[in-house]
């Protein structure tokens, strides 16, 4: 039982880790109909980011919840710059090109982004500290859910549930699912288009920077390479929920979690990957729209 | 002076963008930090000059209008195409001159074309399937494993040999291309893309660690080279027989391609790439003739697996990455999609610019996919752009002129 619940708390922490990504590719997708393919290294440069503000603050000593807080701060800051500024680069100039077109030029923004913190940085991995603190309360059932799990299911539910209620009542949040139900028609309605596209990358960016900064400092090492894999497992959370629906996100990055969970702790961790990507492949067959997502008919 | 301004804000913008990342570099081992302000220095006078140069390109591709937008380019590749006289002198000049190559240059230059030649096929193989039939395949390089792996395993296990299993490399990819694209062909543009991404990692993965049949991530050694009329041959003659081989398969290539795209199905693949719906409500059946267009590429990739690993004769799933996938679809996109020479000018662009220029080997990727994105802003079509063959009507121009 002790062992079913290890793996539930670490599939569930896996999955809120997911669902900060995702909701970055769900809520572009909803917006500009685009897999922003460079999602992931936004995350990534948001952990190096976090690593490198930690480690300057630990050599000029400053205490370790602290250096959380900051750090956070300003990988959030940081990974909503590079967000916007991607957009700007990579996907504005192509708004009305033909659909490959976006989707290439966001291959080779995500290949230019990953050899540039390669190249500036370093190939190997790098130990993350361990930022997140052990708490008193959180010992006798800290063999199957430990403290820094806590943290980072805590922060996603609350990450969550004030994206909702911006998305729901601020005029911000309004002029989005505006702009994502119909584009044109908003534009026509005095909504800036572009500042809504913007404020979007924005915000998925700093939701996927605080997943790096959390997930980083729980697993102890990063490296250029770590956007690539959570990006196109965030990715298929995204489509497993329904892309462009915000609670599938949620949902499909917590079956994503508990699938890949359960299948490493009770069949093999050989093929972790494998299992996410077979479960993309079933879903996308039998259910194309996903779970929460809504079939679309194409009227000619 | 106003541009001069907005490119200072954008290089003052960049500047602080990549501060920490550029500037700052950490030993975690040893409490170092590094300060490096050239770093910024460098990319403050760089981003500001390239912010510039992005603007004025910006500007130039939006005044330009389609009608008078005849570059140099386009006219001397609109000459080419109406002489087929010139073009078949071309293409022979090429020829002779990659035949007569090996017999001055050393092995490693043979060996480097013979590379650049295996991409210019892979190129065109994938190039049927994301140029002309408008199917993003980001996994292109499963089915270039499948064809590796068939060989180095049934020559390893039954010792057959380089020309029994070629046509079986290329099958068994062709299968494996059906079955995957099977279900997956319903699925729209950008999905079909990620599934495929995910199929190739699979392929990998399950070629690292299921070691009882594929040897693991230490690979397969050892792997026969091809045997040409029982010969007798050195390493060196054995490369220039590879060589040649792949001047043979290139041309084969291309023909095949150039047959394929003017054909019924070549037609049907650029109009469903260009409109679905439409198509459909022509008659022509969608998921057979993506099918088609998958399995032709995937053919293509196993045929080349089987010829690399003969070359190499050691083979191990590192060597089919996602990275290699996206270099060949690069030689797709740069090159510029569904064109044939296109195509060939991208492989050898991406292949052998950066061996002769070792000293930017490591910026190699950076390059990549930097080329990418500016190719999609500026050059969407790609290098050489694609020429549709045109019908027309002469006798009716002139009685309608007459």
């Amino acid at each position: 039982m002790d062992y079913f619940l290890e793996l539930f708390f670490g599939g569930l922490t896996r999955g809120s880790i997911y669902a900060l990504i995702a909701l970055g590719y769900t809520m572009v997708y909803g917006i500009v109909q685009l897999i922003n393919f460079a999602h992931g290294e936004i995350y990534m440069i948001g952990a190096f980011t976090a690593l490198i503000v930690a480690s300057v603050l630990t050599f000029y000593g400053v205490n370790t919840v602290a250096i959380l807080i900051l750090a956070s701060i300003v990988a959030v800051i940081y990974s909503s710059a590079y967000g916007f500024t991607v957009e700007k680069i990579a996907y504005k100039p192509l708004r009305n090109a033909p659909r490959l077109s976006p989707l290439i030029s966001a291959i080779g923004m995500s290949i230019f982004l990953q050899n540039y913190v390669l190249l500036a940085q370093t190939s190997d991995f790098l130990p993350f500290p361990r930022l997140i603190p052990q708490f008193h309360f959180m010992e006798p059932v800290s063999h199957i859910f430990s403290s820094a799990e806590l943290v980072i299911v805590v922060t996603t539910m609350v990450a969550m549930v004030l994206l909702t209620l911006f998305i729901k009542f601020t005029n911000l949040g309004k002029a989005m699912r505006a702009t994502a139900q119909d584009k044109t028609m908003a534009l026509l309605i005095g909504i800036d288009v572009d500042r809504v596209i913007s404020a979007t990358f924005i915000i998925g960016s700093s939701l996927a920077a605080l997943g790096g900064v959390l997930i980083a400092s729980h697993i102890g090492q990063i490296n250029f390479y770590i956007g690539f894999i959570a990006g196109i497992k965030a990715f298929t959370a995204a489509v497993l929920g329904g892309i462009g629906s915000i609670p599938g996100a949620v949902l499909g990055a917590l079956i994503l979690g508990w699938t890949e969970s359960f299948a490493t702790g009770y069949v093999s961790s050989d093929y972790e990957d494998v299992f996410a990507f077979a479960l993309l492949v079933l879903i996308l067959i039998f259910r194309p729209a996903g779970l929460l997502g809504k079939a679309e008919t194409k009227k000619v | 002076m106003n541009e001069i301004i907005k490119s200072l804000k954008v290089a003052v913008w960049f500047m602080f963008l990549t501060f920490p990342i550029m500037v700052i570099k950490v030993n975690t081992v040893y409490h170092i930090i590094e300060w490096r302000w050239m770093n910024m220095a460098m990319i403050g006078i760089g981003t500001f000059l390239i912010s510039l140069l992005w603007r004025y390109l910006l500007e130039r591709k939006d005044k330009k209008k389609p009608s008078d937008g005849v570059t140099l380019s386009a006219r001397a590749q609109a000459y080419v195409q109406s002489r087929p006289l010139v073009k078949k002198g071309l293409g022979l000049a090429v020829l002779a001159a990659l035949t007569v190559i090996p017999s001055f240059a050393d092995a490693y230059q043979v060996n480097i074309l013979t590379v650049a030649l295996m991409y210019v096929v892979l190129g065109l193989g994938l190039n049927i399937v994301v140029g002309l039939a408008g199917l993003l395949d980001l996994g292109y390089v499963a089915f270039y494993a499948v064809g590796a792996y068939t060989y180095a395993l049934l020559n390893h296990s039954f010792g057959l040999s380089f020309w029994i299993v070629l046509p079986l490399g290329g099958f068994f990819a062709c299968i494996f291309g059906i079955l995957l694209g099977f279900p997956v062909l319903r699925l729209r543009g950008d999905y079909l893309a990620i599934v495929t991404l995910g199929f190739g990692e699979i392929i990998r993965l399950v070629l690292e660690n299921w070691s009882e049949f594929s040897h693991g991530p230490s690979g397969i050694a050892g792997i026969d080279r091809p045997n040409f009329f029982g010969l007798d041959l050195t390493l060196n003659q054995m490369n220039g027989a590879i060589y040649y081989m792949m001047i043979a398969f290139t041309i084969v290539t291309i023909f095949f391609v150039a047959r394929l795209q003017n054909s019924r199905i070549g037609r049907a693949w650029l109009a469903l790439r260009e409109d679905d719906i439409a198509c459909q409500a022509m008659g022509v059946g969608r998921t057979r003739t993506k099918l088609m267009a998958f399995a032709l590429g995937a053919t293509w990739a196993g045929l080349m697996g089987v010829v690399f690993a003969a070359k190499t004769s050691f083979i191990n799933p590192a060597s089919f990455t996602f990275l290699e996938s996206a270099i060949i679809l690069s030689i797709v996109v740069l090159g510029g999609m569904g064109s044939i020479p296109g195509v060939i000018l991208g492989a050898l662009i991406m292949i052998l610019l950066p061996e002769y220029m070792r000293a930017f080997s490591q910026y190699r990727m950076l390059i990549f996919g930097g080329a990418m994105v500016v190719m999609m802003v500026f050059r969407p079509q790609g290098l050489v752009s694609n020429f549709r063959r045109k019908y027309s009507f002469h006798g009716m121009d002139e009685r309608l002129g007459g």
